[in-house]
């Protein structure tokens, strides 16, 4: 299954990833309608400390804990993608609790919200590594995963 | 073919069952379930009361779930006995279930000490079950006045969820302080300052000493009226087949870290168990639900003849009352190695022996989950700026080699 893949070596640290994501997400047709004034609901994030950045999102792990403890069974994993029914889900955040990427974020409406890998939205593949400047984030295959 | 007999059907249960059928194929499932409804999301009733969510969306397996899994669920009735030499259970109504592979998913059960006069109270609930919930909001009109012993999360999920339903409510606790198991004095008061701020009232450090009617006397003396009474003091175990067969019971019944009870192919797993606890290697009760769900996972594994084991069994819990979100992990004793804390929110880290050991947040729990995974893996943290930690959970502690593993691989 592809997956977004990070090399932080590249990583120039321009949070155009987060743009890219904010906006892919945001059902707006243009840049500008979509983030101009709003705050950035983003589903991957930069870290590091000045010297170090890397972007993190949903890894999709094969076992992922989000979804086991999740208390609403409004996350699962669907054909290897680990997807979010935010109808159902009611805010209470475990799973930000036992995500241990930090992948899942409290939405500004309250419910959760992660990375689907833009599956579902008009990007169709993930807008952060299309958009990714320096190929630090690529969507590909890598080792092929167990069951 | 195999036999697997499941009792329970809350998130220990379903989803023991569920790896059940994923590692046996063939095998034959059947659910015991003395509630009507299961595989629902217990902690979704009081989100239920505050009109959150309904009936057809609290389903935790979703639509389907028992057909699905070829499991035979046999719903309203219980578990009456248990004869482990034999292999047999045998239930309420006469029927008996033989097995290969037992699991006992029977949760807790809501605890309630004798007060003095509780008989006489017309109208009083416990709030454990979506049965629990849906019989408050028949008895809670908008003049009701609510009163609710025990400020433990239960207790104040069940204010969050009747706030707008009653006319009023008090939440009383012999503890000094709301949340006494997971927050010190510092914490609470901002959570009951919240609270408070929310409409509900607090009376701490008294609780009700007896009851006359519609009215309970309190320790100091006071009496307050009140039309519906919620006993929200906590859970216990429900041990009561394990024990009459003989397992190995504590607090809980007693697994290792399979699943596996005292009894020949009698597994356990959720808030009937007591297991050991991940950062004080004490034997423990974890009544929460992503450790129900991870034992009942595991213990359907060993079942089914594959090879699991849990090892990472602690306490932690985020919930969140009125929009202001509460995190905490692990064991927090002694001085915070980092501690920041406003009128309005809270950041604490307890480390011991170079490890983080446990963390409480209210307020901004963004990426607690780093933070629940440092405590999990042990990440030492020589060296590590534990202020920048401390300020915003990061997997920058975990090096570069653990990063590229973590973000460059499939995990
Ligand atoms: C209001 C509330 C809020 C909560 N909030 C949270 C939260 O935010 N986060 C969190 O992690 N946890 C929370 N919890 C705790 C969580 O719900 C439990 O830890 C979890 O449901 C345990 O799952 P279980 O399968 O072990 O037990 P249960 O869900 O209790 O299921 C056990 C089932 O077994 C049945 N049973 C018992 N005996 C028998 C028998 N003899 N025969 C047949 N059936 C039997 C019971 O009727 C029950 O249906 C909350 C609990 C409550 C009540």
């Amino acid at each position: 299954m592809k997956r977004v893949y990070v090399n932080e070596e590249w990583c120039l640290g321009c949070h155009l990833c987060e743009y890219n994501c904010a906006f892919a997400n945001s059902g707006a047709r243009d840049m500008v309608s979509a983030l101009k004034g709003k705050p950035l609901v983003s589903r991957i994030r930069v870290e590091g400390d000045g010297r170090i950045t890397y972007a993190v999102s949903c890894r999709h792990c094969t076992d992922p804990l989000c979804v086991t403890c999740c208390i609403s069974g409004a996350l699962r994993r669907e054909d290897g993608v680990v997807r979010i029914d935010r109808g159902k889900c009611v805010g209470c955040l475990t799973c930000v609790l036992v995500c241990p990427y930090g992948a899942v974020a409290p939405g500004p409406d309250g419910a959760a919200l992660k990375c689907e890998l833009c599956l579902q939205n008009s990007c169709g593949a993930p807008a952060c590594a299309a958009g990714c400047p320096n190929r630090a984030i690529v969507y590909e295959e890598r080792e092929e995963e167990r069951s | 073919m195999k036999r697997y007999v499941i009792i329970g059907g809350g998130a220990a249960g379903t989803s023991c069952a569920e790896a059940v059928r994923r590692t046996d194929p063939q095998g034959e499932i059947t659910l015991v379930s003395q509630e009507r409804v299961s595989g629902y999301g217990r902690p979704l009733i009081s989100y239920y009361l505050e009109g959150k969510t309904d009936i057809p969306r609290m389903s935790r397996v979703g639509l389907g779930f028992y057909e699905r899994n070829c499991i035979t669920a046999l719903h309203g009735v219980g578990a009456a006995s248990l004869d482990a030499a034999a292999h047999r259970v045998t239930l309420e109504d006469g029927r008996q279930l033989p097995y290969d592979a037992l699991c006992l998913c029977t949760g807790s059960f809501p605890f309630s000490p004798r007060f003095e006069g509780i008989e006489t109270v017309p109208r009083r609930f416990f709030f454990t079950t979506l049965e629990d919930a849906l019989a408050l909001e028949q008895a809670v009109t908008k003049e009701s006045r609510v009163l609710i012993v025990g400020a433990g999360f239960i207790g104040l999920k069940c204010a969050e969820g009747l706030r707008d339903r009653a006319g009023s409510i008090t939440v009383c606790d012999l503890a000094d302080r709301a949340m006494s198991v997971s927050l010190d004095g510092q914490c609470s008061v901002i959570l009951e300052r919240h609270l408070e701020k929310n409409g509900i009232r607090l009376m701490l450090g008294n609780t009700a000493a007896r009851f006359e009617g519609g009215c309970a006397v309190m320790q100091h003396g006071e009496r307050v009226d009140f039309d519906i009474l919620v006993i929200a003091i906590g859970v216990r175990p429900a041990t009561s087949l394990a024990a009459q067969a003989g397992a190995a019971i504590g607090r809980g019944i007693t697994i290792d870290e399979t699943g596996k009870t005292s009894l020949p192919d009698v597994w356990a797993a959720g808030d009937c168990t007591e297991s050991t606890e991940l950062t004080t290697g004490q034997t423990a009760v974890m009544a929460i639900l992503p450790n129900a769900a991870q034992q009942g996972e595991c213990a359907g594994i060993n079942m089914a003849g594959g090879s699991a084991v849990f090892t990472a069994g602690m306490r932690m819990n985020s919930i969140g009352f009125f929009g202001l979100h509460v995190m905490s992990a692990g064991t927090c004793q002694g001085d915070a190695a980092f501690c920041e804390v406003t009128e309005t929110s809270c950041r604490k880290l307890y480390v011991q022996e170079g490890v983080l050991k446990g963390y409480v947040l209210i307020g901004d729990v963004r990426k607690a989950g780093i933070y629940t995974a440092m405590i999990r893996d042990r990440v030492p943290l020589e060296g590590v700026d534990l202020e920048a930690v401390g300020r915003e959970p990061s997997l920058l502690p975990l090096g570069q080699a653990t990063r590229r593993r973590k973000l460059g691989g499939v995990v």
